[in-house]
């Protein structure tokens, strides 16, 4: 290859890390809410975004032909619309389940119980996937719009060598997960549910003597969390084929990020996300296709043994 | 746990009754869905040696079995190598598979190990799959199948598979009984009492990890035997990971018989459910076996197995219940020369810190202490709340490292080793919220204090005796530490320190939450190990009681030593008094 084309190259998987960065930022956001606020590793994660994967494709396919532009609007109003519809699902099963063994009366369990919650979860994903495929069948599908696959072409730049095909699916995508995640943070900082959260986070005994129904907090932030995630799902979906199985990738892309970012913080979170996008992408330059997720989870370990506290944000307990 | 149960006749029984059942099962599905439950039942085995005892969750032991099931299928392919061999070196490949995972991987605490030790097996999965094993096929081997581990009849698998099962019963059992499974028991409860103690952790988790890592891939290597094909999501699929730990979650953690009884229910059911519906519904087995952990974590998180052994002797105790409570005993220090202090040479200097300092990100907790501690001396540290006390102890018995200073034992220099290493040289320490194993006895939690310094297990439960006799609890002895009151805790805590015949004893608020008469006896038993020529330091923040006691009062304020001297002179020193009271009581004392 010229030098040209290995710019061409290096500038084409930075614009394609930047992009997907940009979503599981949207991602690990959610998975930081309930990370932060609940301490509470949630190993179903992965599920609740094939959930609103499968959302946005079935809400896409019901409104589409019905909408004007549908084609290039409908993918984006079905990956919002995937939120709320998971925020119910999320409620739900962490007022059934999760919050059995975890919440103000799982934290004074001895040592050992807090296990329970991680397994908890582990049941959760297991049947989520595997019910997943029961439903919805085990072939790939994705929602196909002109859009993703309709690059804006940049360039020539430096002279004629240079071309840059930016996938317009993708760029609109990464935007409306950027705007999902500042109208996030705004609510968390201004609204009376998000001090709540953020009370319950640092201190939730406090919270409780402060007039805080701290279970609630936790079903709303574990709702919130699952349901964000979901948002990134469906933005997910309609560049990138999935099926039930594809959570657990997600996963350990989204935890990378969590740590890498530092707990408790979703500025850090998004950052961290943003930063597993590039490092997914740009392994690319070194290593074959098939090892990108191994680029991750090498990355993965390597942040957890070497800087648990994270890159961007304050400590992050190891216990 | 139950160290005196007898189990080998049970697992003698097991593997005859499961062995003959076999020889009369025709049906070579059946035969197979027979071995498979064995190669779980291994693989919960496995799990259950690392993170039922240790608690510390693996959510990647597919890594070890996928590593020996490919070893095992490619040694064959490539170089014709029988499983015969390859099986007992697919084990050595766990074993160190098992140290190079654990190695950097238990730095890690709780969630964050759990969630990297996940990241393994999925690494290894694309890292097979790009190697091009997307599917490998155990060659058939036609002259002389059973050199290579190929038999038509399909009862012999499950035999083998049945000598792999009581093989992994065994181990466990003989970890379970020794010094190796009380220590992972020690850490499951309390990692950093069992550091203090002079638990070695970190060689113990990697004794354990090595070991189970060994026995996954044992069976990961006899699971491509009797399968014939490996690919990567079977072998190093989440599935497999989560079966392992669903398996000894379901019948019982830390127990030999929990990971078989959780196999034998649960893959027969999900093997009859996936041949049932697998048309329709594909995706049944991982259902199933996601309901059965939500309901084992809902219902009976420890598992089946003590959930029903919980209730078989909460039945026996109503049937036959006895008048046993007794309480603690004042010290009668019987036994107690066993721990006198060999070298007594009054005026010997135990223990020198030198300009030892320790901040907290502004806070300057310790602030150039310097003290000297003589052999058999009783010394009180005192000083309000937040004077630096506790973070004194820290530094010396070496759960934090010190910014400055140094701290010598005997003349020796302590910096940089770890606790538990401190704790061999002669440091034993209480802390000031007790930290007792819970679930073990109180003998129990002594012997894990006795370890450190005791030759073999038999002398362990001798010198744990002699403590507890020593510190006036003979009689709870056998009780359960979750269920004592604080006063036997705090004399437990003590025994558990003298256990490790240490020379110099550090004790952290041990007097708090006790009541006039409970201090009187414990001032009493430190005073006999006084007197055996073992050094106490002891912590506390008020004075009363310590007048009493000790020898020489150190007094700390704002981390840094503001008086030193016998208890009469401290206690008119205007600094003290101001320190603890305020300038105004100045004026008036």
């Amino acid at each position: 290859m010229s030098p040209a084309q290995h710019i061409e190259n290096f500038l084409q998987l930075l614009t394609a890390g930047l992009l997907t960065g940009a979503i599981y930022g949207l991602m690990c956001v959610g998975l930081s809410v309930i990370f932060g606020v609940m301490r509470v590793i949630n190993f179903a994660q992965g599920e609740f975004m094939m959930l609103g994967m499968y959302f946005a494709y079935y809400i896409f396919g019901s409104i589409a032909g019905y909408m004007v532009f549908g084609d290039l609007v409908a993918p984006f109003v079905a990956a919002l619309a995937v939120g709320p519809a998971v925020f119910l699902v999320g409620l739900v099963v962490h007022k059934g389940l999760v919050s059995q063994v975890t919440g103000i009366s799982g934290s004074a369990l001895e040592a050992e119980g807090h296990y329970a919650q991680l397994i908890l979860t582990l049941g959760i994903s297991l049947i989520l996937a595997n019910g997943g495929l029961i439903v919805f069948g085990s072939a790939p599908v994705s929602i196909s719009t002109p859009l993703s696959s309709t690059p804006w072409v940049v360039g020539p730049l430096y002279g004629e060598d240079i071309l840059l095909f930016i996938n317009q699916g993708q760029t609109i995508a990464a935007l409306v997960a950027v705007g999902v995640v500042v109208a996030f943070a705004a609510l968390m900082a201004n609204s009376r549910p998000g001090r709540a959260l953020r009370a319950a986070a640092d201190n939730p005994v406090a919270a409780v003597y402060m007039g805080i129904d701290v279970d609630r907090a936790y079903r709303i932030a574990f709702g919130f969390g699952v349901g964000i995630t979901a948002i990134g799902g469906g933005l997910l979906a309609s560049t990138n084929p999935f099926q039930p199985y594809v959570g657990i990738d997600y996963v350990i892309v989204m935890y990378a990020g969590v740590v890498l970012g530092g707990l408790g913080s979703l500025r850090g979170a998004f950052l961290g996300g943003l930063t597993i996008g590039l490092v997914q992408q740009l392994s690319a330059l070194f290593l074959p296709n098939q090892l990108q997720n191994t680029a991750i989870f090498v990355c993965f370990l390597l942040i957890v043994l070497l800087r648990p506290q994270g890159l961007f944000g304050r400590a992050a307990r190891r216990a | 746990m139950s160290r005196t149960g007898r189990h080998w006749p049970w697992i003698a029984a097991f593997a005859l009754a499961y062995g003959a059942l076999a020889l009369f099962v025709d049906n070579q599905y059946y035969q197979l869905i027979m071995t498979v439950v064995l190669v779980w039942a291994v693989m919960g085995l496995a799990w259950n040696l690392l993170s039922g005892y240790s608690g510390l969750i693996s959510f990647g032991h597919a890594a070890f079995f996928g590593l020996g099931a490919y070893f095992v299928a490619l040694i064959q392919l490539t170089w014709g190598i029988s499983p015969w061999y390859g099986i007992p070196l697919a084990a050595l490949l766990g074993g160190v598979a098992g140290l190079v995972v654990g190695v950097p991987t238990f730095r890690l605490r709780g969630h964050y190990f759990a969630l990297a030790m996940l990241a393994y097996p999925l690494a290894l999965l694309y890292v097979f799959e790009w190697l091009g094993y997307q599917e490998v096929a155990v060659p058939m081997v036609r002259d002389a199948p059973a050199a290579y581990m190929q038999f038509d009849d399909g009862r012999v698998y499950i035999l083998i598979g049945l000598g792999f099962v009581v093989a992994s019963m065994l181990i466990t059992r003989l970890v379970e009984r020794s010094r190796f499974g009380m220590c992972l028991l020690a850490i499951k409860q309390d990692e950093t009492a069992a550091e203090a103690a002079g638990i070695d952790t970190l060689a113990w988790k990697l004794r354990a990890i090595v070991l189970s890592g060994a026995m996954a891939a044992t069976i990961g290597g006899f699971y491509a035997v009797v399968q014939l094909v490996v690919t990567p999501l079977s072998v190093f699929g989440v599935l497999v990971s989560a079966q392992a730990l669903i398996v000894a979650m379901f019948g019982g953690v830390g127990t030999v018989w929990g990971p078989v009884i959780g196999a034998v229910t649960l893959v027969p059911l999900s093997a009859w459910l996936d041949a049932e519906f697998a048309e329709r519904l594909p995706g049944i087995q991982g259902v199933i076996y996601g309901v059965a952990i939500v309901a084992v974590v809902m219902l009976a998180p420890e598992g089946l197995f003590w959930k029903v052994r919980d209730i078989v002797r909460r039945r026996r105790a109503a049937s036959a219940r006895t008048e046993s409570a007794t309480a603690a005993t004042p010290a009668a220090a019987t036994r107690a020369d066993g721990f006198r202090v060999a070298d007594v040479r009054a005026g010997r200097t135990v223990l020198t810190v030198n300009g030892l300092s320790k901040s907290f990100g502004g806070l300057r907790a310790v602030d150039a202490v310097s003290l000297e501690v003589r052999q058999g001396e009783i010394v009180g540290i005192i000083g309000p709340n937040g004077a630096g006390k506790t973070t004194l102890f820290n530094l010396l018995n070496g759960f934090i490292a010190p910014d400055a200073g140094e701290v010598l034992l005997d003349g020796q220099s302590i910096l940089g080793k770890a606790p538990n290493r401190i704790c061999r040289g002669g440091v034993g320490r209480t802390f000031q919220i007790v930290k007792p194993f819970r679930r073990m006895s109180i003998a129990d939690n002594v012997v894990i204090g006795a370890y450190v310094n005791a030759g073999s297990d038999d002398d362990a439960r001798a010198l744990a005796t002699a403590a507890i006799a020593a510190v006036g609890l003979g009689d709870a002895a056998e009780s359960i530490a979750g269920s004592v009151s604080n006063e036997q805790l705090r004399l437990m805590e003590l025994a558990r320190a003298l256990a490790s015949r240490p020379s110099i004893l550090l004790l952290d608020e041990i007097f708090a939450g006790l009541a006039g008469a409970e201090v009187e006896r414990l001032m009493q038993v430190i005073r006999g190990l006084a007197a055996l020529g073992i050094t106490i330091v002891i912590i506390e923040h008020t004075m009363q009681a310590m007048v009493q006691l000790v020898d020489r009062f150190i007094v700390l304020d704002h981390g840094a030593v503001l008086a030193a001297g016998s208890p009469g002179a401290v206690t008119r020193d205007p600094a003290v008094i101001e320190a603890y009271l305020g300038r105004k009581w100045l004026e008036d004392a």
